[in-house]
């Protein structure tokens, strides 16, 4: 059985330090002057607080975990820290009800940055802060869960580049030493938050707004300070920075590093999925800025294109920011955006869905069969950057598509079932489950999750932490044999 | 001159044979002692049973005094050591080792006089390759070679019916291709050589060598036979090192086909090759043939390290209708039975790589020696050194130098240049000369016309 208690006490730190990280909005809001403090006050004091007394309820069952029992961990603290981070919105927000909170917390640490709240600009600053602190965080949480930690419970896509490979994937086990790949990763991921955040002043955000929107940027999240998003400032310096930051978070985290330690563009031209992912993206850029000319949508060329860019980059990289409501896009472009959605971003990145690398293999194995029909005795090997695949990982990644394209259409029929018009349904499910954050109709980019009722609002945030976990990471928590002795 | 083989395996053995026959001292260290014996029993040579790097076992092989050491072991790691025990404590002239894995033929500097101390390193499956390589490309050759950096090649083409020269005398060919400069070096006919004069008419089915500079190679063999459609398609049968090696060479030009029995080693061939295509099954299983389609195939090269089974694959490959079958066999009197029979091509491993050993052991400045039909005749590309007092050859013409019986002159690399020897051609010092050698018997005489005599020292 999985020590539970002793989980508990993992958490519990966690937790605390959770609370600390919370004095990121104080500050903020102390500097500002803004009418939130006593929200954090309390939020601050009430998480520590519980924190501790879980730790001291379970200090004597401490003990070393095992492999296994980091599944119930990770499962955990994805699904308690939300409920914390609700506090401060909870405390300001009265008529905010539990449900729309924690959606909006787990939408945040979830990077998926969908919303439920509406007249941000209204807000206390310290609160659209601490939003997209939230996403920074739940950023950071992702980019160690998919490099360091998944491929320890050997779950997620980035086990395909255990350390066994030969070649040019050799060294992409970065340190040998979990805490420091961590600390490696935070650090890229810092430099490159400080970047965005000078970039987007200097492009013509306030400090605040830049230090905001960076968060988002960089965890591929879409919470603004700005009912509008990026059309408050309807400026194409903005839009470029924003684009540029958003395909760099699209990168794997781990290849960011060795680029950066090395001081060279090599790692990235070795990766198996960098190429193919600026590809996918940009060449979509291009073929939905032509297709909106081709239906006057825009009257020039380039106005398509720098919609096109900003929407399209935005969406595949499961950012969710938009510029203008593509909702009234024909139906086409935004659909296929969506399904971009699905794969585009690298493993290791902030970004959701299947990942590059998952796509890449099946499309590879389904090459492998149609060879295997015309040649019975081939033998094909599925390869990835000059490297076998063995074909254990090739089931894991079928499975895990099989698991992912069943929970799609089983919580689109449940949103449809419970009222919901169809395009409503599947695009929220899409855009939840694969943390990108705004759908279509009801949950378009104009729009926010308020109209929606409590049971559809936890199917999508039971989506967004589905997605986030790479689905087997919380589905065996659920299943029998992961609890018996 | 004394020279030590360490190794008498196909390489060691058939390295001790040519060389024997040269009036050289031969002594071969091996492992296996029935091995040695056996060789005893056959050749004029002294034998020496032990493991090959060992100090003792080298002294008790005279290795103090020798001349030369051939290291062709099985292990690329006893090679090299001897070699280097060989230079830094016995300060024996020259050391050639095989090595076979490119991980350390990639790495020359592991060559160097303070490193292993190796001053040839030869590849057998490497040269093996190339030859193949060269046979895809110009597919109507049974063989081609390269003289003076690859500037002068020597064809050697079976005349087919067809062919414009054919039928006609040799003196024609300046009529049908007025501006190629092309000399017919031999011409075997069953298997006499015939000196080719210029009203000698050329038979279908003659095996004739040609001389020409490399550009002009393709025009010289339209002469003789009609041009095949060049080769898209091959088949290569057997995954070892060869096979391996020749997939990869050819993987990004043509379309390949690879069988291989052991199904381990078709998972490595798959890891280790792009875009070639890994068969699992027998080389000789008729039905996977028939399924691959080998009667599409423009080339079937069976490469296993085994005779029979390479044999039986090319004999089937061809009944079934491969355009050219090539086989890979060890065995010289097999060689001799099957060549220019059913088996287009019949290669012999040793023969094809004891050319470029014997390069570095004959006297005189050789650069590059070829051996030809299996052995028995020779190209060879020496330097002339020296001046018209210490050498017979400088500053005569070519009909002026007295040549020993079956050799001949083909052609002169002066600089960059290709002249193709004319009788009345002079010779300059610093030349070099490609000399075609019908009886082997005749190349000690050849070396010592190009060595310097004494008073030029």
């Amino acid at each position: 059985m999985v020590r539970f208690f002793a989980v508990l006490n993992v958490l519990s730190v966690v937790i605390m330090i959770f609370a600390l990280s919370m004095l990121f909005p104080l500050l903020c809001s102390f500097f500002i002057g803004d009418s939130a403090q006593a929200a954090y006050d309390e939020a601050i004091l009430l998480t520590a607080a519980v924190g501790a007394l879980l730790w001291a309820m379970t200090k004597n069952k401490r003990r070393e975990l095992q492999p296994r029992d980091g599944f119930l961990l990770v499962a955990l603290v994805w699904t308690v820290l939300p409920a914390f981070a609700t506090l401060p919105l909870l405390l300001y927000l009265p008529e905010l009800s539990f449900t729309d909170a924690y959606f909006e917390t787990v939408s945040g640490l979830t990077t998926t940055g969908a919303t439920v709240l509406s007249g941000l600009d209204a807000l206390p600053p310290s609160i659209n802060i601490w939003r997209s602190f939230l996403i920074w965080i739940g950023g950071m949480g992702v980019i160690v869960l998919a490099v360091a930690i998944l491929p320890l419970l050997r779950v997620g896509g980035s086990q395909i580049y255990k350390a066994e490979t030969p070649g040019p994937m050799k060294d992409t086990k970065l340190t040998p030493r979990i805490a420091e790949t961590a600390k490696g990763l935070w650090l890229v991921y810092l430099g490159i938050t400080a970047a965005c955040i000078l970039c987007y002043r200097l492009a013509g955000m306030t400090w605040l707004d830049a230090m905001m929107h960076a968060f988002s940027t960089m965890g591929l999240g879409a919470f603004s300070s700005h009912d509008a998003s990026f059309g408050h400032w309807n400026s194409p310096a903005i839009e470029a920075v924003a684009i540029y930051f958003m395909l760099l978070a699209g990168i794997n985290f781990g290849t960011h590093f060795l680029a950066w330690r090395r001081w060279s563009f090599a790692p990235y031209a070795r990766d198996p999925e960098v190429g193919l992912y600026l590809l996918v993206v940009i060449g979509s850029v291009f073929g939905i800025a032509y297709f909106l000319l081709a239906n006057q949508t825009y009257p020039s060329f380039w106005t398509a294109l720098r919609f096109s860019a900003f929407n399209v980059v935005s969406i595949a990289t499961t950012t969710g920011f938009s510029n203008t409501d593509y909702n009234l896009w024909p139906i086409f472009a935004p659909v296929w955006m969506l399904f971009l959605c699905g794969f585009c971003t690298c493993s290791g990145s902030t970004g959701g869905g299947i990942k590059m690398i998952r796509a890449e293999l099946m499309a590879r194995q389904a090459v492998r069969e149609m060879t295997r029909i015309i040649h019975p005795r081939a033998v094909v090997p599925v390869k990835l950057g000059g490297a076998p695949v063995e074909n254990n990982i090739i089931f894991a990644v079928l499975a895990f598509v099989l698991i992912y394209v069943s929970s799609f259409v089983a919580m689109t029929m449940l949103l449809a079932a419970s009222g919901l018009d169809i395009i409503t349904a599947f695009s929220a499910v899409i855009a939840c489950l694969n943390n990108t954050g705004p759908g279509l109709n009801q949950v378009g980019p104009a729009t926010t999750y308020a109209s929606l009722n409590d049971f559809q609002t936890w199917i999508c945030t039971i989506a967004m932490l589905l997605g986030r976990l790479e689905l087997f990471t919380l589905l065996v928590v659920f299943t029998p044999g992961f609890w018996r002795k | 001159m004394k020279i030590i083989i360490l190794g008498a395996g196909q390489v060691g053995t058939s390295v001790a044979e040519s060389l024997v026959s040269e009036a050289n001292d031969i002594t071969v260290v091996d492992i296996d002692g029935a091995r040695l014996r056996l060789l005893q029993d056959r050749l004029d040579l002294r034998t020496v049973t032990g493991s090959a790097a060992h100090p003792s076992v080298l002294r008790s092989a005279g290795i103090e005094d020798a001349d030369m050491l051939i290291a062709v072991t099985q292990s690329d790691e006893t090679n090299l050591v001897a070699c280097k025990i060989a230079a830094h404590q016995y300060n024996v002239p020259t050391r050639i080792a095989r090595v076979r894995a490119p991980e350390y033929l990639a790495n020359e500097q592991l060559f160097a006089p303070d490193c292993f101390a190796v001053d040839y390193a030869i590849c057998p499956e490497q040269l093996i390759t190339e030859y193949l390589v060269k046979l895809v490309q110009f597919p109507e050759a049974l063989q081609v070679l390269e003289f003076a950096d690859g500037r002068v090649s020597l064809v050697a083409v079976r005349a087919f019916e067809g062919g414009p020269l054919v039928g006609h005398q040799l003196q024609d060919i300046r009529k049908h291709i007025p501006n190629v400069d092309v000399r017919l070096a031999a011409i075997f006919r069953g298997d006499r050589p015939i000196v080719p004069e210029g009203s000698t008419v050329v038979e279908a089915g003659d095996e004739v060598f040609c001389l020409a500079a490399s550009q002009n190679i393709r025009k010289v063999m339209q002469e003789l036979r009609r041009q095949d459609k060049p080769v898209r398609r091959v088949m290569i049968a057997g995954g070892g090192n060869i096979g391996l090696r020749l997939a990869r060479a050819l993987e990004r030009e043509y379309t390949v086909k690879i069988v291989e029995h052991s199904k381990r080693r078709c998972e490595d061939l798959s890891t280790r090759l792009d875009k070639a295509l890994v068969l699992q099954g027998d080389v000789t299983d008729e039905s996977l043939l028939e399924a691959e389609n080998v009667e599409e195939m423009d080339l079937f090269v069976a490469v296993t390290n085994d005779d029979e089974n390479n044999i039986m694959s090319c004999l089937l490959a061809k009944r079934m209708g491969a355009r050219r079958v090539v086989a890979l066999i060890n065995r010289r009197s097999y060689v001799d039975l099957l060549q220019s029979g059913q088996i287009d091509i019949a290669l012999s491993p040793a023969q094809a790589t004891i050319g470029s050993l014997l390069a570095h052991v004959r006297r005189g400045d050789i650069t590059e020696v070829h051996s030809l039909r299996r052995g028995a005749a020779e190209a060879l590309e020496a330097v002339v050194h020296g001046d018209a007092a210490s050498c017979r050859m400088v500053g005569r013409r070519i009909e002026e130098i007295e040549l020993p019986k079956g050799t001949t002159i083909a052609a002169l690399v002066r600089g960059t240049e290709v002249l193709m020897a004319h009788h009345d051609l002079v010779i300059q010092a610093g030349d070099h000369a490609i000399v075609f050698v019908t009886n082997k018997k005749m190349v000690p005489k050849v070396e010592k016309l190009f060595q310097v005599s004494a008073g030029f020292l």
